[in-house]
C-alpha cells in the first residue's frame, strides 16, 4: 500500500517503491525529524536521497536530528499558484538552516529544510506572524498530519530563542 | 587515474570545434494569445521559416530536435509534414536553457556523421494550453513522492520556486528591487521597437516595483509574458552555412545544461545566490577564447527581472554582489555598452524557454534585425541607430555575442556566437 493522503485538498502520495521518503515521512508521523546518515561519511542529508554525496555509499541510518534553525531564505506568496493554498494567502515558506550541521562539509552548505510558517498548533501564520518574520529568525519544527502514519515537517517562531532584534524582511512593505 | 573533466572542456583539446559550426536559419511563428493552432501547426509554420530565411530545401534537412514539457508535438510528425525524412532526431524533455544545449548535441550527432543539418524547434501553447505560469490544469496535478517536499508547501511555479536565491541575493549583497527593476525597463524599450512583440509598452522603474506583488521578492512586472508561439533554429557545419542565403552565425562556444552541485531545489549547496554560470562560464569562455569584455551583446535569459541579472553576474560581465548596479546602470539597454535581449526577450516580446533570445543574436550579427527601420534598394534594413521608441533596435558593429540560458538557479546552458570572417 502505498502512502497516501490528502491534505489540504491536494493527494499526496509516496509509492511503496519509494522506501527513503515512506520512511521519512513515517518518521515525521511519530514525532520525530529524523534524517539519512551514511556511516562511511558521517553526514546527513536533506531531503531523502538514494546514497550519500560525500561518500556515494548507498548505505544509511535514520539518526534522530534536533528540529531547530535559522531562517535562511524566504518565499512570501501574496498571488495563489495551486486552488489549496487561495485562501491562505498571505503564506510564507522558509527555508531553515538547521543548526545541526551548518557549515558542514564545506563553509556554504547547511540542511536546508523547508516548510511554512505556521502556528505552534500547526496552523498556517497569520500575517501579522509572517511580519514578524524573516532572514535569521529562529524557528522549531512542529508536523502536520497528512493520513495515518504519514505527517510533513513545518516551521513555528521558536518562542524560548533569543531571536535577532530585526530578522531581514524584503525591503517594500 | 584521476578523471579530470577540465581537460575535456579545454580549448586546446583536439575534439575542440570552435568556430566550425554555425545558425543557419531561424524561424519564428507570431507571439500570439489563444493562438487557435496546434502545436505541430506553429512548428511547422516556425520551421518552414527558419528554412525560408536560410533557402534550405526540404530534402537540405535531415535531422530534427525538439524539447519539450510534454506540451509538444514530436520531430517526425512535423518532419512528415514538411517533407523532410529524417537520419537523426531525438525530442528531449526540457524547458529553458535547452536551446544552447540542443545546439551543442546537433554540433556533435552532425560531426558523428549521423546527420547533415539539424532543424531545432520549440513549440508551445505557453498560454492557451499549458500554462508557463503553472497556473491552470498544472496547478493541482496529484503530488508524488520528492515533490512533496515542496509542493506540498505551496512551492511549486518557477518563481516561487527560484525566488529564495534572489531574496538572499538582496540579503547578502543589498542588491534592491528597484534595480532589477531596470531589467524590464530595458527589455520593453527593446521591445518597442520590435513590431513582433507581443507587449511593446515601455515601462518605468515605478511601474515595476508598484505593480502588485506575486511572491515576494517577485512583483508581476518582474515576471515574464506568456505566449503562445513555435521557434527554429538551423544548424550545421560553417562550410555548408556559407551556401546558404544568410550570413552565417558562427559558433565560437557552446556549454548545456551545466549543473550546480545537488541541483535538487533545496539550495543544500551554497552560496544559494550563485547560479549555474558560476561553473558554465569556466567552458563558455576558454573554449571561445575570449573574455566577457570581449562580447557586445548579451541574451542572458529574463524568466525573471532578477535571473538576468544573476547570470550576467555569474558569468563575470560584473563583479559578484555588483549584478544590481550593472543592470541598472544603462550598460544593457539599447545604446549602451552591451545591450540585453534587444528583441525584447521573454520579459516582453514572448515566452519561448530562450530560442527567440538565440534568434535575436543571430540577427544581431547579420546587422538584419527587423525592426521598422526602412528598407533600401539594396533589399536591406537602413538601420538608423536611433533607439527612440518605435525607432531601430540593430546594435552598431556586432562582432561577439553570448547567450545565456536558464533552467532554473542550478543550470543553465550558454554559447558565443560570431560574425563569419572569411
Amino acid at each position: 500500500m502505498p502512502l497516501q493522503g490528502e491534505y489540504m485538498g491536494m493527494m499526496l502520495t509516496v509509492d511503496d517503491v519509494d522506501r527513503e521518503n515512506r520512511e521519512f515521512f513515517a518518521w515525521c508521523d511519530k514525532g520525530e525529524f529524523r534524517l539519512q546518515r551514511s556511516p562511511e561519511s558521517g553526514l546527513l542529508r536533506y531531503p531523502p536521497t538514494t546514497a550519500c554525496p560525500w561518500s556515494t555509499d548507498r548505505d544509511y541510518e535514520w539518526v534522530p536530528v534536533e528540529g531547530k534553525g535559522a531562517v535562511h531564505s524566504y518565499v512570501e506568496v501574496h498571488h495563489p499558484i495551486q486552488p489549496a493554498f487561495r485562501d491562505k494567502v498571505p503564506y510564507m515558506i522558509l527555508l531553515v538552516d538547521l543548526d545541526t550541521q551548518k557549515g558542514e562539509p564545506s563553509e556554504y552548505e547547511a540542511l536546508r529544510v523547508a516548510g511554512n510558517l505556521v502556528t505552534a498548533d500547526g496552523e498556517f501564520a497569520p500575517p501579522e506572524a509572517i511580519k514578524s518574520v524573516g532572514i535569521g529568525t529562529r524557528v522549531r519544527m512542529v508536523f502536520s498530519k497528512v493520513a495515518d502514519g504519514f505527517s510533513l515537517p513545518q516551521w513555528t517562531i521558536d518562542e524560548d530563542a533569543e531571536q535577532p532584534e530585526a530578522p531581514w524582511r524584503y525591503p517594500q512593505e | 587515474m584521476t578523471l579530470s573533466s577540465v581537460s575535456d572542456v579545454d580549448a586546446s583539446s583536439p575534439k575542440h570545434l570552435r568556430g566550425r559550426y554555425a545558425i543557419a536559419g531561424v524561424g519564428e511563428t507570431d507571439y500570439m494569445r489563444g493562438s487557435e493552432y496546434s502545436t505541430r501547426s506553429l512548428a511547422t509554420w516556425a520551421i518552414k521559416n527558419a528554412m525560408d530565411d536560410a533557402g534550405l530545401a526540404p530534402g537540405d534537412i535531415d535531422g530534427m530536435l525538439s524539447y519539450s514539457g510534454n506540451d509538444s508535438i514530436f520531430s517526425p510528425f512535423v518532419a512528415g509534414d514538411l517533407g523532410i525524412r529524417l537520419n537523426f532526431y531525438m525530442d528531449v524533455h526540457g524547458g529553458g536553457s535547452s536551446t544552447e544545449a540542443l545546439i551543442g548535441i546537433a554540433i556533435g550527432v552532425i560531426e558523428a556523421g549521423m546527420c547533415k543539418t539539424v532543424a531545432i524547434f520549440r513549440s508551445m501553447n505557453g498560454y492557451s494550453q499549458v500554462r508557463i505560469g503553472g497556473t491552470g490544469a498544472r496547478s493541482a496535478v496529484p503530488i508524488n513522492g520528492d515533490q512533496i517536499h515542496h509542493r506540498a508547501y505551496g512551492w511549486q511555479s518557477a518563481g516561487q520556486m527560484f525566488a529564495p536565491t534572489f531574496l538572499r541575493h538582496m540579503y547578502d549583497y543589498g542588491t534592491t528591487p528597484e534595480q532589477v527593476a531596470a531589467v524590464k525597463v530595458a527589455h520593453s524599450k527593446h521591445a518597442s521597437n520590435n513590431p513582433k512583440a507581443y507587449y511593446k509598452r515601455r515601462f518605468t522603474v515605478e511601474d515595476v516595483v508598484s505593480s502588485r506583488i506575486i511572491c515576494k521578492p517577485l512583483h508581476l512586472l518582474d515576471c515574464c509574458v506568456e505566449t503562445d508561439n513555435a521557434t527554429c533554429i538551423i544548424v550545421t557545419r560553417l562550410d555548408r552555412a556559407r551556401d546558404c542565403r544568410q550570413p552565417p552565425a558562427v559558433i565560437q562556444s557552446v556549454v548545456g545544461r551545466c549543473c550546480k552541485p545537488r541541483i535538487d531545489m533545496h539550495y543544500q549547496h551554497g552560496p544559494i545566490s550563485n547560479v549555474a554560470g558560476h561553473y558554465a562560464k569556466d567552458i563558455l569562455f576558454p573554449n571561445a577564447g575570449v573574455t566577457p569584455e570581449d562580447i557586445d551583446l548579451t541574451g542572458s535569459y529574463d524568466a525573471f527581472t532578477f535571473t538576468t541579472m544573476l547570470q550576467l553576474e555569474d558569468y563575470g560581465f560584473c563583479k559578484k554582489g555588483e549584478g544590481g548596479d550593472y543592470v541598472s546602470s544603462g550598460i544593457i539597454e539599447l545604446g549602451g555598452k552591451r545591450p540585453n535581449n534587444t528583441s525584447g526577450g521573454h520579459l516582453c516580446e514572448g515566452y519561448t524557454h530562450g530560442m527567440n533570445m538565440v534568434i535575436e543574436n543571430t540577427r544581431q550579427l547579420r546587422g538584419e534585425v527587423d525592426d521598422s527601420c526602412p528598407i533600401g534598394p539594396d533589399g536591406k534594413r537602413q538601420h538608423t541607430h536611433d533607439y527612440g521608441e518605435g525607432g531601430c533596435r540593430q546594435v552598431k558593429d556586432v562582432e561577439l555575442t553570448a547567450n545565456l540560458g536558464w533552467a532554473m538557479p542550478g543550470t543553465g546552458s550558454a554559447m558565443i556566437m560570431s560574425k563569419d570572417v572569411r
